[in-house]
């Protein structure tokens, strides 16, 4: 009723800007290729015909850090791959988020030794945490969704 | 069904172990032979001339090393143990070759110079344990990180790296855990 219904008849929406950056930034968040270990497969039956994850937004994977904003580690991270974790979590460029699929990113899994860092969140920050050894690619879109509720509830100078 | 051992296999590594016996006569600590498999213990001196014999020998033959691996026999004295596993594929026999070593700091010489193949082995036994080789071109961790300290499959080291957390100590265990800031 009234002049919104009125300008959406004629095609014009208004919005607050930060509805409008976050909806942005949830349709087209671009993974980047992470996958170290079985979490990989998963991720990539994911992103495959049967569990589309292009139809949440995102289309493709960059291998590329700078040219990706969400960094999904797939799998149990080594201490000889930290340093390059980190490196390549710097290199990307704001906002980024960052989803730890399965149970060895989350929290070291069921290697509890010297090899294994025990959760990637002892390298980078981690929004959403997915459990699961692998989790089904249903579970890693639920994750994601998630991430996508998050981004929604943002505010502008978070990332200002 | 094949048969996973040959008789005759076992005859003539039994003549290779008496040749050896008699080439180096107070080399060879030890021969046990278990379910067609042999095992020569030898000492850490006279490793690489029995090596290069074995790989030159025509009878012998041992021209593929499968694998060299470490032991930690803690707290047994000689402490540690190098296995090195040889193959001849001409004759189609498996021999083991087995050194222990004393101490905390064990050395053996390297068998980089009979068979080029055991630099990795000799990398990640060093990497490990600490089992240094003496004379190996290349001696560094294959591994675990470069600035890591401490051979971790020895047997004093503890087998877990944190405390598993409960719902009874997670505050605990969640104040000494290094968390990322940003």
């Amino acid at each position: 009723m009234g002049i919104e219904q009125k300008a959406a008849n004629m095609g014009v929406v208004t919005t607050s800007l930060e509805a409008a950056v976050n909806w942005a930034r949830t349709n087209a968040m671009w993974p980047m290729l992470f996958g170290l270990a079985c979490c990989a497969i998963e991720m990539m039956s994911a992103q495959a015909a049967n569990f589309d994850m292009s139809r949440f937004g995102m289309e493709l994977m960059r291998a590329s850090p700078r040219q990706s904003d969400l960094m999904i580690v797939a799998g149990r991270v080594t201490r000889k791959m930290a340093p390059v974790l980190r490196r390549l979590y710097d290199q990307m460029p704001d906002p980024k988020w960052v989803v730890s699929m399965g149970d060895c990113a989350s929290n070291g899994g069921v290697f509890n030794n010297y090899a294994v860092v025990q959760g990637v969140d002892e390298i980078v920050p981690v929004d959403v945490y997915i459990a699961g050894c692998p989790p089904r690619p249903e579970a890693l879109i639920d994750g994601i969704l998630k991430l996508h509720e998050k981004v929604k509830k943002e505010k502008l100078t978070d990332w200002a | 069904m094949q048969r996973l051992y040959r008789n005759n296999g076992m005859a003539e590594l039994a003549q290779i172990v008496e040749k050896l016996k008699v080439k180096f006569p107070t080399a060879i600590e030890n021969v046990r032979e278990f379910r067609g498999e042999v095992t020569v213990q030898v000492g850490p001196d006279a490793l690489v001339e029995m090596a290069m014999y074995l790989r030159d020998d025509p009878d012998c033959d041992f021209n593929f090393l499968s694998d060299v691996s470490g032991v930690d026999y803690y707290p047994e004295e000689p402490r540690f143990g190098v296995n090195y596993h040889l193959l001849s594929m001409k004759h189609k026999q498996r021999l083991r070759l087995k050194v222990r070593l004393k101490g905390p700091n064990p050395r053996v010489p390297t068998v980089t110079s009979v068979w080029p193949g055991a630099n990795w082995f000799e990398r990640e036994t060093f990497d490990l344990f600490g089992v240094t080789f003496i004379g190996h071109p290349d001696l560094r961790r294959l591994l675990l990180p470069m600035d890591f300290r401490g051979h971790p499959l020895r047997r004093d080291n503890p087998t877990v790296q944190e405390e598993v957390q409960f719902t009874h100590n997670f505050d605990e265990v969640d104040r000494t855990k290094p968390y990322a800031k940003s």
